[in-house]
């Protein structure tokens, strides 16, 4: 995923003199994941700026190249050190349009790596996506895979709003075919498009980013267990949300018009998660559809723990399960 | 206090400033800032006073208004004319101004409409003028934010080629604003290294009035702020803030440095906020009314007008005639900010984004209808129609 991330910068760039890059270590080192491998060798220092080591002044800088008509993609190195650019994100990046009745805008793609499950140290594994997409002004997105990673960085930079980009970083070394030819107008999927990634008839299940992989391997076992013991293993569908800001929430509706049952899962905590959004929503359309309550998966409501016990705290396909179980036994 | 800190101002020269003006009046004409402003004699030097009323008279009427309920608050400049009047007349029309809240009188140097000024403090918009006509973006009330814009739009003006070509209609300068309180936040130390980082053709312009609401700048720094600039590795400079000429003087240097692909240079204009930090603060619950008097005897209209008189380039039949003009101004800016209507509840929903959003289309649907006063709440169940049987 992460050279399909690439590969979508350097079309974008290829495309677009106005679109440069800023972050730290960006340049030589090609970010910490490598993500702009060899960006700056072919594009040169104007266009891939390695910064001091400040990330408001990022942001800061990043909204005033934006002003000046250019198309700036930050890379924020890792999800727990955004919040020094907070201020900037939420009061100033997320304002500028409304505040200037449309006359300014600042077309900023900001690129996160976030998620845990890599065995990192404090402050590298958070998942901060609602922070953002409580914001109104933002877009918040976040790639499942490769092909999609390579597709919406590119919608995310062609993208007039200010796009938050989260890349879920333990699925960077994940694999796929990518067709490069791809273009964002030529696209099969728009950037706020949720979808169903596996059809199932029992149960919907709602993940993004990290857990589209989990939530996928969850659906199998169940659909294994179902095969191997001949009794009734849940048929789950599996959407992937891929837009958190807005949400598209259609194709969820639609699934839970049909199950009757829904789970949604994240990294993040439960508590005030994008989950409670969800199923507010879905609860308001879906009232006389639904034959259990929502019931959400997620981390604690604890900080993130230390790597060694991360895998007690990120949902994995047994929580998902037993949720699954929860929701069938309504 | 210690060592490091000045004490009231001393006569010309002794406190560490630049200063072309004396207190009383007398003009230097020697050196090398002189000469920045030699051209500034004559009807020019009488447009400098006109542009001080003029901005005092707006300033006093904003006031006003607020204080009959017309604007939700005011943040006054006054005591401030001739630093932004100095600054902003040392502007080239392709320059551009990043500003805090209270830049009123820049903003009169670059052509905005001192009613648009007001739409924000009456509360009818966010913001009140287009930018890019005038070259000078939004005030920004978040303390120092707009320091890094102005760095990142510097390192644009860099990319775009527009420094360092000799062509004096091209080479473009970028101006922060900010005041003394703002020096102690994050944004402004790195837009700092930043502007010096990748050398931006920048001018970080500093007035320090001395107080940040009610704390003093004696908390924000131990030693001059204008020397804060050699840590970060830039030129610091400190001018007479209430010397309209001697601000000049020092800006058109930095500007042309910064334009000319010198790099960025931080002008600290020492000055004085004659007025309470808004209208909603207090001052004599923090500061002395002796200290306010001293301050108001080395007004900067009071000293370019002893100036003028000495030198016989006005009377006072010209005096009167610049004051009418002013009070037209006030009685003008009245009667547009009174005629400035409540935007409509639905524009809330405008220009939030540059593309659809259907969450948001859909709230505004159902306010629309909720305004309208249609039966149904607006509930999403509306998307969905039909029962699981």
């Amino acid at each position: 995923m992460a050279k399909a991330i690439n590969a979508g910068l350097r079309a974008a760039m290829d495309d677009d003199p106005a679109v440069l890059l800023l972050g730290e270590d960006i340049g030589a080192l090609g970010g910490v994941f490598r993500v702009t491998d060899g960006l700056l060798k072919d594009f040169g220092d104007g266009r891939v700026i390695d910064t001091p080591l400040a990330e408001s002044a990022i942001i800061g800088a990043a909204i005033g190249l934006a002003m000046r008509g250019y198309r700036p993609v930050c890379e924020i190195q890792f999800d727990g050190f955004v919040f020094p650019a907070f201020d900037q994100i939420t009061t100033q990046l997320a304002k500028f349009r409304n505040r200037s009745s449309g006359q300014v805008s600042a077309p900023l793609v900001i690129r996160i790596p976030y998620g845990g499950g890599i065995g990192a140290v404090e402050h590298h594994s958070e998942s901060p996506e609602v922070y953002f997409a409580h914001t109104p002004g933002l877009r918040v997105v976040t790639p499942a895979t490769p092909p999609d990673a390579f597709l919406m960085i590119q919608q995310a930079i062609a993208s007039p709003d200010p796009v938050i980009f989260l890349e879920p970083k333990r699925r960077y070394w994940e694999k796929s075919e990518v067709d490069l030819a791809v273009r964002p107008a030529t696209g099969e999927w728009e950037l706020h498009e949720s979808r169903i990634v596996r059809p199932g008839r029992d149960v919907t299940l709602v993940a993004y980013g990290p857990l589209v992989r989990t939530a996928l391997d969850a659906a199998a076992t169940a659909a294994a267990e179902r095969a191997s013991d001949g009794t009734a293993g849940a048929d789950i569908e599996v959407v992937d949300l891929r837009t958190l800001a807005p949400l598209d929430l259609e194709p969820v509706l639609a699934s839970v018009a049909r199950t009757g049952r829904l789970v949604v899962a994240h990294e993040a905590p439960v508590a005030h998660g994008l989950g409670a959004e969800i199923a507010s929503q879905v609860q308001e359309a879906c009232f006389h559809q639904l034959e259990a309550p929502v019931v959400r998966v997620g981390g604690w409501a604890t900080p993130y723990p230390a790597s060694r016990v991360e895998h007690s705290y990120l949902p994995d396909a047994e929580r998902i399960l037993d949720a699954v179980d929860r929701v069938l036994s309504y | 206090m210690d060592e490091f800190f000045d004490g009231p101002l001393e006569p010309d020269g002794a406190d560490d400033m630049i200063r072309l003006l004396s207190v009383d009046g007398e003009r230097h004409t020697d050196g090398e800032y002189a000469a920045q402003v030699s051209h500034v004699t004559g009807e020019v030097l009488l447009a400098r006073y006109r542009d001080l009323v003029m901005c005092r008279r707006f300033d006093d009427e904003a006031t006003a208004l607020q204080r009959q309920g017309e604007l939700g608050l005011w943040a006054s400049m006054k005591g401030q004319e001739a630093a932004q009047i100095g600054s902003g007349r040392a502007l080239l029309p392709q320059d551009y101004v990043f500003p805090t809240y209270r830049e009123h009188a820049v903003a009169w140097t670059r052509g905005v409409d001192p009613a648009q000024i007001l739409a924000l403090y009456r509360g009818v918009d966010l913001g009140g003028w287009v930018p890019a006509e005038h070259n000078f973006a939004l005030y920004t009330l978040v303390i120092g934010a707009q320091t890094l814009h102005a760095t990142g739009y510097a390192m644009g003006v860099q990319r775009d080629g527009a420094v360092a070509t000799g062509d004096a209609e091209r080479d473009t300068a970028v101006v922060a604003y900010f005041g003394d309180g703002a020096t102690s936040q994050g944004d402004v130390n790195e837009a700092l290294i930043f502007a010096t980082a990748f050398n931006t053709p920048l001018v970080f312009f500093c007035q320090n009035n001395q107080w940040a609401i009610s704390v003093p700048a004696s908390r924000q720094s131990r030693i001059p702020l204008y020397r804060r600039a050699a840590g970060f590795g830039l030129p610091g400079v400190r001018v007479d803030g209430n010397d309209v000429l001697a601000v000049e003087a020092v800006s058109r240097i930095a500007l042309e440095r910064a334009r000319g692909g010198g790099g960025p240079t931080l002008i600290e204009a020492y000055t004085y906020r004659m007025a309470a930090h808004t209208t909603s603060d207090d001052t004599t619950r923090y500061r002395e009314n002796a200290e306010e008097q001293l301050w108001a005897a080395r007004d900067p209209i009071l000293r370019l007008r002893r100036h003028l008189l000495s030198i016989d380039a006005a009377d006072e039949t010209w005096l009167a005639t610049i004051t009418a003009e002013a009070a037209d101004l006030g009685a003008d800016v009245r009667r547009r900010c009174l005629s400035l209507t409540d935007p409509e509840p639905m524009s809330m929903f405008d220009h939030v984004y540059g593309e659809p959003h259907p969450p948001l289309q859909r709230e505004r649907a159902a306010f629309a209808a909720y305004l309208a006063g249609e039966a149904d709440p607006p509930l999403a169940a509306a998307r969905l129609t039909g029962t699981r049987a």
